[in-house]
């Protein structure tokens, strides 16, 4: 019997989920290895009984979290897909924001009509067995994890930095190109595919385990930035987790 | 005649989370709506305080599959913010990247969420066993048309090389001509669409109301124009409001918009009413196939129309391609800051209707106030009406019909609720 999988988003561009049909394309030999049994973006069919459930999107009020528990009960294996789900990504932009005025600037005084709470990756309300970073993922990477975690392996996330695979690619550096780039402190697998098209990594894909291990980068060295330069401007994708360091601060 | 009670909790197969309610009693409609119980996004609100050049990042976030159309859009809005002109080149390569998008998306529209329902399977896995040449031209024309995206801008979604007056990444001549050879090659794929789509049983359903598209008068419009209507309207992007009317409405996190009448529609459907005549040659053949003539008051035949556009797209990517490698492709630098703020809208038809994006932007180059607006928020008001006139005439018919009936409609809008939930009202101040 082939394991049963299945999808499920919380609040999200979906851009994730459509990584993952257009993953088909070149992988269609992907629905021979697994039973999905719900979708619901591209199916009508909704099967509760599933090894694996992959979660797209950041948990952003608290009606979802009693639906995502029952996720988490129902599946052996949980999945965060993409940096919504795993980080809170563009989502928790405006936790830094005072809460009321962005409700009241979005809905006016209609903004008690609307339930929310500040945006928040699955991990802060479940536990999560696996993370597949990036906004959007990466469609090879999606499917290495998938052959991963079917024949039981750790999936194969890197955690160097970026920097490493862009010298690689002999990407002229964005800072020697007058930009910015969190490429020494960010976790490589995407290819550095931002500074390959020219603008500067913003951390999709989340930190490297040990950020300050790269203290001494010697892009970092050659520009004069310390590693805390690079988390303060990690805000497009990182302001959950800035807001955890300086909460423990 | 008896009493009607459906509940479609997340309707299936469209983006984000929406119930369609239908309540009848003794053969009289009580209560008919979509809900849309999607989580509020606040994208407008978060781009306050951030520089002007990262708007259009963070709002292609708004959704995966409009991600090029709302980078443009964004795009478009900041440059009339600041004075800043594109160059010929960053038009050309704009509406090409647009092209790819359009055709991935309604090509997911057409093969893989709309067929299935009139091929009465519940999705497109089936479809692999019982129409597997249908499914693999459908994935061959999704890879097309993504290859072409990142082939601009490095990915569909999220594009990468999109900036405000320009790009950051420039395709080689080669590149473009592989892509041409494969959209040639992908004129055969058109017939069979159009083939595919005319066997399709589409249901008989027509309401008039209004049509609101851009309209250009030297092209079938995409990005900027004149927004046009079927009931006479012509406005400037810039007094948008006057059209959409924003209001606020409990059962939706997604506000509701109307122009003169109660509602109207926005869409590929919508497109063609207005702009019917500019679609290149083979799309209009490709319409009068089908049998679509404007004015379409059938609003499952939305489905068709993009089929139509799809025709168009791929004739239109061609003649881009020979434009840019008749002029060349050069690197061109990004525009500085002007070193004044100010406020501008910008544009565009993505794939499912107009949208719009409106900034405010400081001296200092971070934003101040920014509003956008949805196409499906936008047909939320249509697809209403649209009910409440469909359910009284299939009262009479079984309730698992009603209920196919009432989610093919929605679907037929192919509404992308996740998009739609994150309206704002600001009068800039
Ligand atoms: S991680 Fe990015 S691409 Fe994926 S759902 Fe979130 S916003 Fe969309
Ligand atoms: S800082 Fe960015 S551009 Fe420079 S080498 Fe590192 S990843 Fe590449
Ligand atoms: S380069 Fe950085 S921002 Fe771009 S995809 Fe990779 S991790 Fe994400």
């Amino acid at each position: 019997m082939k394991p049963k999988v299945a999808f499920f988003d919380f609040t999200s561009c979906e851009g994730c989920q459509l990584t993952v049909v257009d993953s088909l394309q070149t992988h269609v030999d992907l629905l021979d290895v697994v039973e999905i049994v719900q979708f619901r973006e591209a199916m009508t069919e909704k099967g509760e009984d599933y090894l694996v459930a992959f979660v797209e999107g950041s948990i952003s009020r608290e009606s979802d979290e009693a639906r995502l528990k029952e996720i988490r009960e129902r599946a052996a294996v949980l999945v965060a897909l993409g940096a919504c789900a795993h980080l809170g990504g563009v989502n928790a932009i405006r936790n830094a924001m005072p809460l009321e005025d962005v409700r009241r600037y979005v809905y006016g005084d209609k903004a008690d009509w609307y339930e929310t709470y500040p945006a928040r990756p699955l991990s802060a309300v479940v536990k999560v067995d696996a993370f597949i970073p990036g906004c959007p993922i990466d469609r090879e990477e999606f499917i290495e994890v998938v052959k991963a975690l079917l024949a039981g392996r750790k999936p194969p996330i890197p955690d160097f930095p970026m920097c490493v695979e862009c010298k690689r690619k002999e990407n002229v550096c964005m800072y020697d190109r007058g930009g910015q780039c969190l490429g020494p402190v960010t976790r490589a697998g995407c290819g550095a595919i931002c500074p390959t098209y020219g603008d500067g990594c913003e951390g999709c894909r989340g930190l490297i385990p040990d950020p300050n291990s790269e203290a001494m980068s010697d892009v970092l060295v050659k520009n004069g930035l310390t590693v805390d330069d690079m988390l303060a401007r990690w805000s497009m994708f990182g302001t959950y987790q800035q807001m955890e360091l300086a909460a423990k601060k | 005649m008896g009493n009607v009670n459906i509940e479609v909790h997340h309707v299936t197969r469209v983006e984000g989370h929406g119930n369609i309610v239908v309540n009848a009693k003794n053969g009289v409609l009580e209560e008919c709506r979509l809900d849309i119980v999607e989580t509020p996004r606040f994208f407008e609100a978060m781009l306050r305080g951030r520089p002007y050049t990262q708007s259009s990042h963070i709002t292609s976030r708004i959704c995966g599959i409009c991600a090029v159309g709302h980078a443009t859009a964004s795009l478009r809005a900041t440059e009339n913010a600041l004075g800043i002109e594109p160059s010929a080149q960053t038009v050309l390569l704009r509406k090409l990247n647009f092209h790819g998008e359009m055709l991935d998306s309604h090509v997911l529209h057409v093969y893989m969420l709309v067929a299935p329902d009139m091929l009465g399977v519940g999705s497109v896995i089936p479809l692999v066993q019982i129409a597997p040449e249908a499914v693999l031209r459908a994935l061959r024309l999704k890879k097309l048309a993504g290859d072409l995206c990142a082939v601009i801008a490095g990915r569909h979604t999220h594009p990468i090389a999109m900036a405000v007056g320009g790009f950051t990444h420039f395709p080689t001549i080669a590149e473009l001509k592989a892509l041409r050879g494969r959209l040639v090659d992908a004129r055969a794929d058109m017939d069979e669409t159009v083939k595919l789509a005319k066997t399709l049983p589409w249901p008989q359903f027509n309401r008039e109301t209004e049509y609101v598209a851009l309209r250009k008068e030297d092209e079938y419009a995409f990005i900027d124009g004149t927004i046009t209507t079927t009931d006479g309207g012509k406005y400037a992007i810039n007094d948008y409001r006057q059209v959409t009317n924003e209001r606020m409405v409990t059962h939706a996190t997604a506000k509701h918009c109307a122009h003169k009448r109660e509602s109207y529609m926005v869409g590929a459907l919508a497109r063609f009413n207005v702009n019917h005549d500019k679609l290149h040659p083979r799309a209009k053949a490709a319409a009068e196939e089908l049998g679509l003539k404007p004015i379409c008051t059938n609003p499952y035949l939305n489905t068709a129309a993009q089929v139509v556009e799809l025709v168009h797209c791929v004739e239109d990517a061609i003649n881009i391609i020979d434009e840019l490698v008749g002029r060349g492709v050069k690197p061109e630098p990004l525009p500085a800051f002007p070193g004044k703020g100010g406020e501008g809208a910008g544009s565009c038809e993505v794939p499912r209707g107009i949208l719009f994006h409106n900034y405010q932007i400081g001296d200092d180059g971070n934003v101040i106030g920014a509003n956008c607006i949805i196409p499906t928020g936008q047909n939320l008001a249509n697809i209403d009406a649209d009910m409440r006139a469909l359910v009284p005439q299939i009262l009479d018919r079984p309730q698992d019909e009603i209920r196919q009936m009432m989610e093919m409609l929605v679907r037929a809008y192919d509404p992308c609720i996740s998009c739609s939930v994150h309206f704002l009202d600001v009068r800039f101040v």
